[in-house]
């Protein structure tokens, strides 16, 4: 029974928590490409970015006093994603929008979003330093136990931050599910991405759907930049690193489409968590009756820990083999 | 003053202009029709009235106002809509959305015109919640056309709306822009299909090489004998 727990807060809880996290990023990366056609490279410092965002306004609430039975960054997140998506916007007007308005090719715009990575990660390490931090710094991060009811069991660990996350995931992908399918804007979004000549000649101001995205795009990099930040701690290269599962999750689930993202993030997710768990203490249990002649296999991951990000390109080349187009299938440029 | 005045219009995709100086004048109460051999800028044409490439020379004006290269989201307000050939229904939204995305720039109610779209196409309105990629050619064509009426334009911009078409549906659809035009509509459209279209139209246009060759009502052009001779085909 312990072994099963130990599956469930190893598998079930770190999977669901990796997943929400490439989600939320992933629909992001999708949308930009369904409406802008190019891989933004960038979207995983967007995360950081956000994330640091979160940081200086849950610093600014200590230093007023502010203590709530929630953690701070959870607090003053929907401040920070408003925030995040006004940067977004700043970065598409200062950077993207003059390399859009010359024609320029979506290889060019995928070239500006790695010079706009690099940017980011030199403007926080210039102002937050290198090292490490912790939102956590002056408050508890609150473990909640969850009790099963049978004698002796360990219980189900899983830390607020966890839960926050998991659930403000939801809460998100419902928003931009009602979003897409009800709004007028969330629906020229949809147009824009099926066809954007149509859609320009249908009268749709791309202009404001180009915005909307950003805004959308941005303001879910920092939900998921903050809460990654919250689960782990806060550096300056937190999201760079999964930058790669990110867009795994959104090509898997089909380029430009914002389900397939959702997803592409879960089962990579859960795919990491699954790869790198020790399946042997699943069979702990039958140890007494092991048979003599087979050795009790010690470690039965499929990847050491430290080659986690592989199991994303793994999927990544089977789906394209498969299926180029993604699960849900995407464009195909 | 015309509903739509295209005078003296060169335009093209940069490098050879595709248009030279092209002149048509379109009422309300009109069909306009252009036909022409292959590469002679009929298509061309209705992209440049509706800004989707640029007017090197010339002007376009709609009501008298000057929309020379204006965007496309500020023309469709003004009463302008086109029906491009290709790629004219969003194939991932259903047949519904696809209408509402006409009415984008509306932001008044408008069911009563959706009513109207789905009583001019019944086919729609029993499909409405299917996916437009998943209709025929005909019932794209229509959502096509429903799509544009939904901004209620006072000019309709077709593109070879027969085209792939099979005869039946080819007639139904010139049916429905007949039934468009009395009820206010001025059309303009491009026909490969060129003598079952003059047949109606109230306006002729002959293009050859960008520019006009004849111009007349319908009839006069389908009983001129060199028209006939060279565009027609005998």
């Amino acid at each position: 029974m312990n072994e099963l727990i130990f599956f469930v807060n190893k598998v079930l809880v770190s999977g669901t928590v990796l997943g929400s996290i490439y989600a939320l990023g992933a629909v992001g990366v999708t949308l930009i490409f369904g409406i802008l056609r190019f891989a933004h490279f960038a979207h995983g410092d967007m995360m950081t970015m956000g994330a640091f965002v979160t940081f200086v306004l849950a610093s600014i609430a200590a230093s007023m006093g502010i203590q709530t039975f929630w953690p701070t960054g959870f607090i003053v997140l929907p401040f920070a994603m408003a925030i995040a998506a006004g940067l977004a916007l700043g970065i598409d007007r200062a950077f993207y929008q003059p390399l859009r308005q010359r024609g320029a090719k979506p290889v060019t715009l995928l070239i500006a979003s790695i010079g706009v990575t690099l940017m980011i990660q030199g403007l926080i390490r210039l102002f937050w330093g290198v090292e490490a931090r912790s939102f956590f710094a002056n408050e508890p991060k609150d473990l909640i136990r969850i009790e099963v009811p049978f004698e002796g069991v360990r219980p189900i660990v899983i830390s607020e931050p966890q839960i926050l996350l998991i659930v403000t995931t939801v809460i998100a992908v419902v928003a931009l599910h009602l979003f897409l399918t009800r709004s007028r804007l969330g629906k020229g979004m949809r147009a824009m991405a099926d066809n954007a000549d149509l859609a320009k000649v249908s009268g749709i101001n791309t202009r404001q759907v180009i915005r909307a995205t950003w805004v959308i795009a941005g303001g879910l990099a920092c939900m998921a930049g903050t809460m990654l930040a919250l689960d782990v701690t806060l550096k300056p290269d937190l999201a760079f690193n999964i930058v790669l599962p990110i867009f795994a999750a959104a090509i898997v689930g089909g380029l430009g489409q914002a389900y397939g993202a959702i997803a592409g993030g879960f089962l990579i997710g859960f795919a990491e968590t699954m790869a790198v768990f020790n399946w042997s203490i699943l069979l702990r249990p039958f140890r007494q009756s092991w048979p003599d002649w087979l050795p009790f296999p010690a470690d039965l991951s499929l990847v050491p820990t430290e080659y986690k990000l592989t199991v994303a390109f793994v999927i990544l080349v089977v789906v394209l083999l498969v299926r180029p187009t993604g699960i849900f299938k995407g464009a195909s440029t | 003053m015309s509903l739509i005045e295209v005078s003296n219009v060169s335009a093209g995709y940069g490098g050879t202009p595709i248009l030279n100086g092209v002149n048509l004048a379109i009422e309300s109460t009109d069909i306009g029709v252009i036909v022409g051999p292959n590469g002679a800028g009929k298509s061309t044409t209705l992209k440049a009235i509706f800004g989707l490439l640029r007017v090197s020379e010339g002007a376009v004006l709609l009501n008298g106002r000057d929309i020379t290269n204006a965007e496309a989201d500020k023309l469709v307000p003004m009463g302008l809509s086109f029906v491009p050939q290709e790629f004219n229904v969003f194939t991932s939204m259903t047949v519904e959305e696809n209408l509402e995305m006409g009415a984008f720039v509306r932001r008044d109610d408008f069911s009563d015109t959706l009513a109207s779209v789905y009583e001019m196409f019944p086919p729609l309105k029993e499909k409405r919640r299917q996916k437009a990629g998943e209709l025929s050619g005909g019932q794209r064509q229509m959502v096509a056309m429903g799509r544009a009426l939904m901004s209620q334009p006072k000019l309709l911009l077709l593109d070879e709306p027969s085209a792939g078409l099979s005869p039946r549906y080819m007639l139904e659809i010139f049916e429905q822009v007949i039934k468009i035009n009395k009820s206010g509509v001025g059309i303009l459209m491009v026909e490969q299909n060129a003598r079952q279209a003059l047949e109606f139209a109230s306006k002729g246009f002959v293009l050859a090489g960008g520019k006009n060759r004849f111009t007349g009502s319908g009839r006069e052009l389908l009983d001129d004998p060199e028209v006939a001779q060279s565009f027609l085909g005998g």
